[in-house]
């Protein structure tokens, strides 16, 4: 799950650490006062869920409040890859001097976290990863000691020469430890962390992503959610316990197990038809949740044709037939239904399946190839 | 042979009262996996009916059913929150090899599980993964057993389902499996495609070996360049996500530590430098698999 700068900002304010004053306008007036109050001029700046927002024209600078509630009107409704800007950031304009790059994530082949820093930080940080990765600088982190003062040290003074400002940034770095493992985030990142004119180190943006194994013991985090920026189908999805990503094509796709429903989204592209969605129905489903994934799929209208790939192994194909059945009693569904099951009980799905007048068949490729068809 | 696993390992089921566990380690038992053990804090002393009528006793810890059965193997499945915990509570039992079935752990719990099983030597197979089985010997986990065989092809797959996939193709293709080995979907998993290729090496009955990979990471690259510098039977592969949609992607940390190696084109072009055919579709698995032995 994804939080906003102005989320991930409160987050690490909680930490103590030094982030520079700013507040969410969802209106131009509410940024015309809030310029007015940092003294006649601001930087306004999109709360989405996506990078690139300052090349998007999502991030400007105004000279007087008059300007802020102009450029608030402008980047408010403004579409950023594909995301609707509902509320803007509108933040004092700070005196950089240098911009800096702190991240930490979870590196997969340390298995541990591992923070990347660059004296070269700001927009262009990806380019500098691409063309000069001498100039971020790695360290993984041992869980079983956390971040320690003088790693924090070091990694700060790849940032600054002056003390004082690798303190500043020492202090900043072990915070933002802080907060990454205090709220169960898979990444944090300060992309600038600036050192302003005056000798002091700021964070000035924030981005965080939590790992959504952690909500379920996170309230206070979880509620941190904005449903608005989500579609009503993926906020179902998540109710219901599954992993669900919309599509532009119109085979519905119900699969259980990622591997295998990527599998199955590129077997309908390579039989020439588009898949309408992503949807794992995971492991150790009931009937409920096949309802569920059938409610989402069937409440898309450009989908023609649904199609079912299970194979069992934890996942019960009695559990899924029962579904299936249950499903088209309740909700009435209109479009064909193509299925395969094969796996643990699977005698016991036909049969069920059998008894409601639907069939299945036995292979991938098959039932792939029947639902490219009844969707032309 | 196989590899990790054979037919002596004396199994510990973590979870054995739960819904999957009991269903689990009844389709394990049958299939002829020596179950000595179950685990469920606070049914210590309870007994677990097995298929044919043998009770295996449940123990409150793992510590426990150590000391009064010696089980050296432990399948997991054990809820979400409470599932790193017990694959820390197994490796400090001394269990040597640990499968975790659970999908939907905290990666940062995983990141000290992981630490602990490597300190206390143990090997880790998973989360999120559905175990390991030798065909006509043992199984650990949930790969149904009747649609494996054995023969002279070792399996190894990011992914659970696939897997069943691609091994129902072999074993109709006539080629049965030394051993299949779901390493699991996590970002954080405890055997390594590399783990699990070293170990096929050192098998003498495995002929060739199918590595099922996905997108995201970069293990497949690892393995491939392990494949060309030290393997001598050949590998045949399959990478699922052509057609993912790129995520919708916050912050840089991701794109400056892997690039843009996790796409299935960067992860195919590395298997096919290396010597490895890549099959478009699951079901052209086990044909590459034939023509690789001939």
């Amino acid at each position: 799950m994804n939080l906003h700068e102005y989320q991930a900002k409160e987050l690490f304010r909680e930490a103590g650490m030094a982030v520079n004053p700013g507040e969410v306008a969802g209106n131009p007036e509410q940024a015309r006062a809030l310029a007015e109050r940092f003294g006649g001029s601001a930087v306004i700046k999109a709360q989405v869920h996506s990078g690139g927002r300052g090349k998007a024209g999502g991030v400007k600078l105004a000279h007087s409040p008059e300007e802020a509630a102009r450029h608030a009107s402008g980047i408010l409704g403004m579409e950023i890859n594909g995301l609707v800007v509902g509320e803007v950031l509108v933040c004092p304009i700070e005196d950089i001097a240098t911009e800096a790059y702190v991240g930490v994530l979870v590196d997969r082949d340390g298995q541990c976290p591992v923070f990347m820093v660059s004296a070269e930080g700001g927009v262009d940080i990806e380019e500098v990863a691409a063309t000069n990765p001498e100039a971020i600088h790695r360290m993984r982190i041992d869980p079983r000691y956390g971040l320690l003062p003088h790693q924090a040290y070091g990694l700060a003074a790849r940032l600054y020469d002056d003390p004082g400002l690798v303190r500043q940034a020492a202090r900043i770095t072990q915070q933002l430890y802080e907060v990454f493992v205090g709220n169960g985030a898979s990444m944090a990142e300060i992309n600038p962390l600036i050192s302003t004119v005056q000798g002091r180190v700021l964070a000035i943006d924030a981005k965080m992503s939590i790992d959504d194994n952690e909500l379920f013991r996170r309230p206070a985090v979880a509620a941190l959610r904005d449903a608005g920026s989500e579609a009503s189908a993926d906020t179902q999805a998540r109710s219901a316990g599954l992993s669900f990503v919309k599509l532009d094509g119109n085979v519905g796709c119900c699969v259980n197990g990622a591997g295998l429903a990527m599998a199955t989204m590129d077997l309908v592209k390579y039989y020439g038809g588009e898949p309408a969605n992503f949807l794992d129905i995971g492991g150790s489903s009931n009937p409920d949740k096949v309802v569920a994934a059938l409610e989402i799929i069937t409440s898309d209208p450009e989908v023609k044709v649904i199609l079912f790939n299970i194979f069992g192994g934890i996942t019960r194909c009695d559990d899924v037939a029962r579904g299936i059945v249950e499903a088209v009693d309740r909700i009435g569904i209109e479009v064909p239904l193509v299925i395969r099951l094969t796996g643990t009980n699977e005698e016991l799905a036909r049969n069920i399946l059998a008894e409601a007048g639907l069939t299945a068949v036995a292979t991938m490729d098959e039932v792939v190839e029947q639902a490219v068809r009844l969707a032309r | 042979m196989s590899i990790f696993v054979d037919g002596t390992n004396r199994v510990v089921v973590q979870g054995i009262t739960g819904r999957d566990g009991s269903f689990h380690t009844r389709q394990m038992m049958a299939y002829g996996t020596r179950v000595v053990a179950g685990v469920t804090p606070g049914k210590g002393g309870r007994g677990f009916e097995g298929p044919d009528g043998t009770v295996v006793p449940v123990y409150d810890t793992v510590a426990d059913a150590v000391a009064e059965t010696a089980a050296d193997a432990s399948v997991v499945y054990v809820p979400p929150a409470f599932a790193a915990s017990a694959i820390m509570e197994a490796a400090d039992a001394g269990v040597a090899f640990i499968v975790c079935v659970t999908e939907g752990i905290p990666v940062l719990d995983m990141v000290r599980a992981h630490a602990l099983a490597r300190d206390r030597g143990s090997r880790v197979l998973g989360p999120n993964c559905p175990g390991i089985i030798c065909p006509g010997k043992t199984t650990m986990g949930i790969i149904p057993g009747r649609m494996v065989t054995p023969g002279p092809v070792g399996l190894i797959s990011r992914s659970g389902t696939l897997t069943y996939e691609a091994v129902y193709h072999l074993t109709r293709g006539g080629l049965g499996q030394t051993t299949c080995v779901g390493i699991g979907g996590d970002p954080l998993i405890g055997t390594s495609f590399v783990d699990c290729l070293a170990a096929f090496a050192e098998d003498p009955d495995t002929e060739a070996v199918v590595m099922i990979g996905e997108i995201g990471g970069t293990a497949e690259q690892e393995a491939a360049a392990w494949v060309s510098a030290n393997l001598d039977v050949p590998v045949v592969g399959f990478i699922a996500g052509r057609t993912a949609p790129p995520g919708k992607r916050m912050g840089h940390a991701g794109a400056i530590i892997s690039g843009s190696a996790g796409t299935a084109a960067e992860k195919t072009r590395a298997f096919e430098e290396n010597g490895i055919r890549v099959a478009r579709r699951p079901v052209e698995i086990a044909g590459l698999v034939a023509e690789s032995l001939r």
